[in-house]
């Protein structure tokens, strides 16, 4: 298959590839087309369309509080949702690669931090009410040992429990990634390190940190884009006392308006795909991924 | 994602890191706070599932919250048959039917793109940047855009035409990921010596690289069938008018509030995990297999 290397390597290369591409271009590039195509058309208030060019609908976009709003809610939620999953992530993974000693010990801890990714994000998420809601465990604790006498009512259906969700989900994202730049570190250079006098803070600051960007930056591309492009964490988790951008654009399919919808999504589209660029920018995942 | 499944299980690997373990001697204070900070980590990551398991077994007077009121299976028996849940069996079937045929599409494709990324072909990086793209864009505008384009078209969406592309646009670029983390450490020297020993192409991609691969192709198995089986965002307007199950979960979640709810979790949960444990065995068997067979690398 690939002994054309040399010569015909190019048409072998798209031969393999030509399923993925296929998959991809109905289903993502169309896709994205149609939204933005739509979001250049009138609404007919019914429903429809009335096919004609036009900016309104991102004039009422960009004219509203409300997507300043939404956006501002949606970037916070991002924000904490990415620094505290950075945080227990990496060290979480500094711990299983560096000190646990025995290697069979730290795959199979890893597999345990693992093994809840590939179980249902719903039902996750829902598992949090017997525990933070007013007549849950924390709560009931809480009154027993005389802590509180009134149940917290910021624990369930909070920004609070959305941001508790997301970690919940999301660490895992930058675990992996950064576990696995972390174990191919060459534990040569830290010895060198110590021989040389730094302390184990001057190690993490300045051999493992910059030796893991490429693993902070994919768990970091996970992360923003997840939170970004949510809806339901925030929906099922505030009680409905927190919007998103994405949840304002959904109630807008409820109610047929396609064009100010697609319009949202377009803009939520590029600015993720901004995001996604700036942190691309800062390593080659590429030549990481494929090394 | 999962490079390290397989490159951790790698016997040679673990020797080396076992040779070059970082402390010696005793402990320095940073473990025993991070090996707390790791403790507390898996309780918050196990317990809140834990508690929804224990409560789903509550007898007729159960309620959302501790304490456990009986114990029977009797909201188990209220998910398959009462009408107010909804249709879960079906649901149940479809997604695991939809989620198999994802699994095969998802460990075919990603095995062709990975062989194909091995080497430079032109528009090998708009390829790797279009994966790229469909594995960040928000899952609901793509949803949003396969509605738009069905209208347009006159198609009609369903499980298991619409869903099922937009869930690949999600489990095939995970899927190549997987399989670039699993190729980097395929020695191209082995169908070097394969085609030096007469091998064709197809003898050399069936009897040397995919035996080799095996692990890792089960590994982005796993990965096709439970983010298929879980997926929700891609879904939910391409699916038309019957549900997957994380569709009837989430519609539960607004209407039902008894521990069916917490039922449906624990049979959903008990499938994702034997699917787990089918996968991780089998990849541990084969390795197994491999460190004291003849052909051990």
């Amino acid at each position: 298959m690939e002994s054309k290397a040399k010569g015909g390597g190019s048409y072998v290369g798209w031969l393999l590839i030509l399923p993925l591409v296929l998959i991809l271009v109905p289903f993502f590039i169309v896709p994205i087309i149609g939204v933005v195509a739509a979001s250049f058309v009138q609404s007919d208030g019914f429903g429809g369309i009335i096919p004609s060019f036009t900016f309104e609908n991102y004039k009422s976009v960009f004219t509203s509080a409300l997507t300043y709003q939404l956006y501002w809610a949606t970037l916070k939620f991002t924000v904490f949702a990415w620094f505290f999953s950075l945080l227990i992530g990496f060290w979480i993974a500094y711990f299983l690669v560096f000190h646990v000693r025995n290697p069979l010990l730290a795959l199979g801890l890893f597999l345990i931090c693992t093994v809840p990714f590939w179980t249902s994000n719903i039902i996750r998420m829902i598992s949090w009410i017997p525990l933070l809601g007013k007549e849950g465990l924390i709560n009931s604790a809480l009154i027993k040992t005389h802590v509180i006498d009134q149940p917290l009512d910021v624990l369930l259906f909070s920004s609070l429990a959305v941001v508790i969700a997301y970690v919940h989900q999301l660490t895992i994202f930058m675990i992996v990634p950064i576990f696995n730049s972390m174990a191919r570190i060459d534990k040569r250079t830290i010895e060198a390190a110590r021989d040389a006098g730094a302390s184990r803070f001057e190690i993490v600051r300045f051999i493992v940190l910059p030796l893991c960007k490429t693993g902070i930056a994919l768990g970091s591309i996970f992360v923003v884009s997840i939170v970004m492009g949510d809806f339901f964490v925030v929906k099922v988790m505030s009680g409905g006392g927190s919007a998103s951008v994405v949840g304002a654009f959904y109630e807008d399919i409820g109610v047929l308006q396609y064009p100010t919808a697609a319009a949202s999504a377009t803009i939520l589209t590029v600015i993720v795909l901004l995001l996604v660029v700036a942190i691309l920018r800062t390593v080659d995942i590429r030549k990481e991924l494929t090394r | 994602m999962t490079a390290d499944l397989t490159v951790k299980a790698d016997p040679v690997a673990l020797r080396r890191r076992r040779a070059l373990a970082p402390s010696r001697g005793g402990r320095p204070w940073t473990f025993y706070v991070l090996a707390a900070l790791f403790t507390l980590y898996v309780i918050a990551l196990y317990g809140p599932m834990v508690c929804i398991y224990i409560l789903s077994f509550q007898d007729v007077r159960g309620g959302l919250v501790f304490p456990m009121r009986g114990t029977s299976l009797h909201w188990f028996v209220d998910l398959f048959t009462q009408v107010r849940t909804g249709d879960v069996k079906g649901a149940f079937s479809r997604s695991i039917r939809l989620a198999v045929v994802v699994t095969i599409i998802t460990v075919v494709v990603s095995f062709m793109s990975g062989l194909a990324f091995r080497r430079r072909f032109a528009g090998d990086t708009v390829v790797f940047y279009l994966m790229i793209g469909s594995l960040v864009a928000p899952g609901l505008v793509l949803g949003i855009g396969v509605g738009l384009i069905c209208n347009t078209l006159g198609i009609e969406a369903s499980w298991y035409s619409t869903a099922l592309g937009a869930q690949l646009s999600w489990t095939l670029p995970f899927g190549v990921l997987v399989m670039f983390a699993v190729m980097s450490r395929l020695n191209n020297a082995w169908e070097e010596a394969a085609r030096d020993l007469g091998a064709t192409a197809w003898q050399t991609t069936f009897l040397v690289i995919i035996p080799i691969l095996a692990p890792g192709l089960v590994a982005v198995a796993l990965f096709g069938f439970t983010l298929s089986y879980d997926e929700f965002t891609r879904t939910l307007l391409t699916a038309g008018s019957l549900n997957t199950l994380p569709l009837e979960i989430w519609s539960m979640t607004l209407n039902v509030t008894s521990p069916s709810l917490y039922a449906l979790g624990t049979v959903t949960t008990l499938i994702s995990f034997i699917i787990i444990g089918v996968c991780l065995s089998s990849i541990a068997r084969i390795q197994k297999r491999r460190a004291v067979g003849p052909g051990a690398h």
